[in-house]
């Protein structure tokens, strides 16, 4: 957080000394721009659009001589790489769901870790965050400006990605009507439509991440510790989601349900694992975001 | 929230530290540092819901076995014949859990190894592929049908489908993780090839149920044990028991839509207690007409096609394969269940020959090989498997290695011969010897 940045704060709340929900959304403004302005959040950005990219060059570069991807290998089974990515040669759209397959386990998480992690922390650490509560916008509503920008961000995330597939699979790979993993066919605009879906789930996925992200924010100073926390959180439950001996406590990962987005592309639609999926992360936001309450509200800001 | 902002405000002074506090100012800070802690109460609270929500609602739900008239079992089995349900869609779930070691990755290198030698050629797509990878673990199949000429089975896989549709004349596998399409013809699958896997892999609970009901003779009793839900749905439960000893079938329980007769649910628990064996239902279950569009099926572009009998005469004899061969058909059996001896007449191999009645039945084989290859010889994976799985006999009739699982167990003797059943070890052993 630059000297500028604070002045610049300074000015909105200059302007709005009566407490009143507008009050709010300058702040959430202000956070967004802030936010989407860093390099490093730009650069974030950059990586995630790039993944799409290399998988549809990739695939392009496999499949060169006629050949489909993923299967036709000698095990026949199509069980390498990721979802849906055998399909991509005959229909660019797919590239849009192999990319968020592709993303979803690492790199949109440990995106929304950098994020979040850097949320509260940052600015303790940059010895800004008594600046922002100077303002008369209280603990509570910092926090809950705090998580709706993560939030923004796991969408705008997902949807870097998914627009970046898409062009990418327009370009590289035909489009048109598209068979449903059930061996329906449907069309394309209803493929779009279910595409917009699978990219709003993802982005929905990733909130259990951003409040547990937050919450490790507000326990430390310093935000490369909330960031490598954070982080380290998710390999860990990511690791531990593959070992069998916890099938017991597997369905309470945040990660757990993660794929099933893929759901959406059964005919009809399977929600069982989808609302399982947004259930726990509905249950993450409320515990992580309440615990991330309780430590804010709480806590001695000193820096 | 209001009281949280006050909160957070009283206790912004930046550099308040316990050390330079006099001894007034030490009792407020230690209210407040009380009040501080009392925030954590919330998430608590919030996870206490949650674990009681999780806890408690599928006891809640379970709203008690609903009230049905009585019904004699006589009346529940005609019920389940005279059921004629033509049209249904809904979500299946079969669980079975026959105490192999977990496999793990050695499955699936088991699988694509048995498949690989099998049909070099092949296809992932392949329906007698795929449907023994139910032999172990939990899937979820979605059924469909539409009266006789139309039906949909799909086994939903992780970002992936297997789908097995039948739409008149046709019959297409698909898989829609390696984009493959099989593609037979119904006229072939009602002969002796089709027919034989329906028998092979009973997947229905009405197909299980009749298997089971075949064999209501004087070593059975079945009756009706109550009622229950199964899917939203009331039923009936009928309950079948072996009455002789030496078998590893404990009791099947069927539980029978009260309104349709039709089997919603099934499950085998074995004599040596612990969980079911197999335990396979409906857990979501329409009579409603299915869209029609979800019979229809045309290969996708760029999908490779293999058609029925390319796959046939790709299959090469590899010198591993009978081995795998035969493991997997004991995966077919197990699958079919107690009454697994009944279809072997029908298996393209041979006629066995059955010793003993009833459950205790053992089905022999004489495959004429050299028995079952030790580990050694197989090697890799598969021979660590095959040892783990051995348990070495010695009786009149020779020596031989017993593999046991928590439903069948299979004798092999060294000279080739094979004793399958549903009974244990001292049974198969006493099989093998009368044989002699």
């Amino acid at each position: 957080m630059s000297r500028a940045e604070v002045i610049q704060r300074g000015g909105e709340i200059a302007g709005a000394r009566k407490v009143s929900p507008l009050w709010t959304f300058g702040l959430l403004r202000s956070e967004l721009i802030t936010t989407f302005r860093r390099w490093r959040t730009l650069a974030l950005l950059g990586v995630l659009a790039a993944v799409p990219i290399l998988v549809g060059i990739a695939v392009k570069i496999e499949t060169g001589d006629g050949s489909s991807a993923g299967g036709g290998g000698p095990q026949g089974g199509g069980g390498g790489g990721p979802a849906f990515i055998s399909q991509i040669t005959n229909n660019g759209l797919f590239l849009v769901f192999t990319a968020l397959a592709a993303t979803l386990p690492f790199f949109l998480p440990m995106a929304i870790g950098v994020i979040a992690g850097d949320a509260i922390a940052g600015e303790a650490n940059a010895g800004t965050l008594r600046y922002l509560l100077v303002a008369p916008a209280g603990r509570t509503r910092l926090l809950l400006t705090k998580y709706a920008t993560t939030m923004a961000f796991c969408l705008v995330a997902t949807l870097v990605v998914a627009i970046s597939a898409l062009t990418v699979g327009a370009l590289l790979f035909p489009l048109g009507d598209l068979t449903t993993i059930s061996g329906t066919r449907i069309s394309f605009a209803e493929g779009l439509g279910r595409a917009l879906l699978i990219a709003l789930v993802v982005a929905a996925s990733l909130i259990g991440v951003a409040a547990l992200g937050l919450f490790v924010s507000t326990l430390t100073n310093s935000g490369i510790a909330a960031m490598a926390t954070t982080v380290g959180l998710l390999i860990t439950v990511q690791i531990l989601d593959q070992i069998p001996q916890l099938h017991a406590i597997q369905p309470y990962f945040f990660s757990h349900y993660w794929l099933s987005f893929a759901d959406l592309m059964r005919e009809p639609v399977y929600w069982d694992e989808l609302v399982k999926n947004l259930g726990i992360q509905a249950l993450y936001a409320a515990v992580f975001g309440s615990a991330a309450w309780a430590r804010i509200t709480a806590k001695d800001v000193t820096a | 929230m209001a009281a949280a902002d006050d909160g957070g405000k009283a206790h912004m002074a930046p550099y308040a530290s316990d050390d330079s506090t006099t001894a007034g100012e030490g009792e407020d800070l230690r209210a407040a540092r009380r009040r501080k802690a009392a925030r954590y109460v919330v998430p608590v609270t919030v996870v206490g819901v949650a674990a009681a929500t999780i806890g408690l609602v599928p006891a809640i739900a379970d709203s008690g076995d609903p009230d049905l008239p009585e019904i004699t079992a006589q009346q529940l089995i005609e019920k389940i014949a005279q059921s004629d349900v033509q049209q249904l869609s809904g979500t299946f779930k079969i669980t079975t859990d026959l105490g192999l070691p977990d496999l793990g990755g050695l499955e699936s290198s088991l699988t694509s190894g048995a498949m690989g030698s099998g049909s070099g050629d092949g296809s992932s797509a392949d329906p007698s592929a795929k449907l023994t990878e139910l032999a172990s673990g939990t899937h979820t199949l979605r059924v469909a049908a539409d009266g006789p000429d139309r039906q949909k089975l799909s086994l939903l896989e992780d970002a992936a489908e297997y789908s097995l549709i039948h739409n008149g004349k046709d019959i297409w596998g698909y898989d829609s993780a390696s984009n493959e399409v099989f593609h037979g013809t119904a006229e072939e699958s009602q002969g002796e090839k089709g027919k034989g896997r329906t028998e092979e892999v009973p997947a229905t609970p009405k197909e299980l149920t009749e298997e089971a009901l075949k064999a209501v003779d004087d070593t059975t009793s079945v009756t009706v044990d109550g009622t229950a839900q199964v899917a939203g749905r009331d039923a009936y439960r009928l309950l079948i028991k072996p009455k002789q000893s030496g078998t590893t079938v404990g009791a099947i329980t069927v539980a029978v839509d009260a309104k349709t007769g039709m089997p919603l649910k099934f499950t085998l628990t074995p004599s040596s207690g612990g969980a079911a064996v197999i335990d396979a239902g409906f857990t979501q279950v329409s009579f409603a007409k299915p869209a029609a569009s979800t019979f229809d099926f045309t290969p996708p572009k760029g999908a490779k096609v293999t058609e029925e009998g390319e796959l046939d005469g790709a299959a090469p004899e590899h010198g591993g394969a009978k081995s795998e061969d035969e493991l997997r058909k004991e995966f077919e059996k197990e699958f079919g269940g107690p009454k697994g001896e009944g279809e072997q007449g029908k298996a393209p191999e041979g006629g066995p020959e059955v010793i003993g009645e009833g459950w205790n039945s053992v089905a022999v084989f004489d495959t004429g090989g050299e028995g079952v290859p030790s580990g050694a010889e197989v090697g890799g994976d598969m021979g660590g498997f095959l040892d783990s799985l051995g348990d070495k006999v010695t009786g009149k009739f020779g020596s031989g290695t017993v593999f046991k699982t928590r439903l069948i167990n299979a004798l092999i003797t060294d000279d080739g011969k094979v004793y399958v059943g549903a009974v244990d070890k001292d049974a198969l052993v006493k099989a093998a010897e009368s044989a002699k």
